[in-house]
């Protein structure tokens, strides 16, 4: 029913969570690489028409990505992602926030936590995006102004590239 | 525990007992017969479409029908879209960023 490769988004109120489902047709090993180098990163994370780049990124537990969400007219917003958890080839969790060139975190959207799993397919390499919320009051507030609007505020101007 | 729209359809059964009575208003019976999942497995499904109203049942002689309850789903839709379109674009960018690889590699 469902064609392979796209992408699956659900919502989980009772665990403040939105998961988001996706396989891509690589071995896990270079997925697992796209996600997580900041090079690679570079060129897919920002949807268009933002593009992502790389201030600083340190991916081990405990460190830092801080990048910016570059606009079509040289906008910058950054953004900040702190790693928790890594096990290599499997999942890193970590908190995102936005925040200022110098990383301090100036988060009036709710900031999340996310959580990524990754695993192989045979045919290729599944990923699991979870989204947690801190508050159900945060989530259901993101839901009230409309995603649309959430991620608008949350990374940087998205209403072009949604309203498309 | 209030139910709710997206949990409902995360479940492959749930949306299969979806576009079935979209297409058909259908018994109880007449549902269960599509599933190899027993009957009661069934009605437990419809049980929880039924709460967050994207299923509503109908009272005719002595059957009651399910109908599907197309305008809740709308409001999915609506919600989920924009956010499923902004990672499907971020995605598609990421499957084109491997196949540049595989070919740089073979």
């Amino acid at each position: 029913m469902i064609a392979n490769n796209q992408t699956k988004v659900s919502k989980d109120v009772a665990n403040k969570k939105i998961v988001v489902v996706r396989e891509f047709d690589a071995p896990l090993e270079q997925v697992w690489k796209a996600w997580t180098d900041k090079d690679i990163l570079d060129q897919w994370w920002a949807p268009k028409p933002w593009k992502a780049k790389t201030k600083s990124m340190d991916f081990r537990e405990g460190g830092t990505w801080l990048y910016s969400m570059v606009g079509p007219d040289g906008t910058e917003s950054y953004c900040r992602a702190d790693f928790k958890t890594i096990v290599e080839k499997v999942s890193y969790s970590g908190d995102d926030a936005f925040c200022d060139e110098n990383g301090n975190i100036t988060s009036d959207p709710p900031g999340m936590h996310w959580f990524c799993k990754f695993s192989s397919t045979g045919t290729g390499t599944k990923v699991e995006v979870e989204i947690t919320f801190a508050t159900e009051a945060d989530m259901e507030k993101i839901i009230e102004m409309g995603f649309e609007e959430g991620f608008t505020a949350a990374h940087g101007n998205l209403d072009e590239l949604l309203a498309k | 525990m209030t139910r709710d729209v997206f949990q409902a359809i995360a479940d492959p059964t749930r949306r299969a007992i979806l576009s079935l009575i979209a297409l058909q208003a259908m018994t109880p019976t007449a549902l269960a017969e599509r599933f190899d999942s027993s009957r009661q497995a069934v009605s437990k499904h419809i049980k929880i479409l039924t709460e967050c109203q994207l299923v509503k049942q109908e009272q005719s002689g002595r059957e009651i029908y399910y109908y599907f309850n197309s305008k809740k789903l709308k409001e999915v839709d609506k919600w989920l879209e924009p956010f499923r379109a902004m990672w499907e674009d971020r995605f598609t960018q990421l499957d084109t960023v491997l196949k540049n690889q595989k070919n740089k590699r073979s």
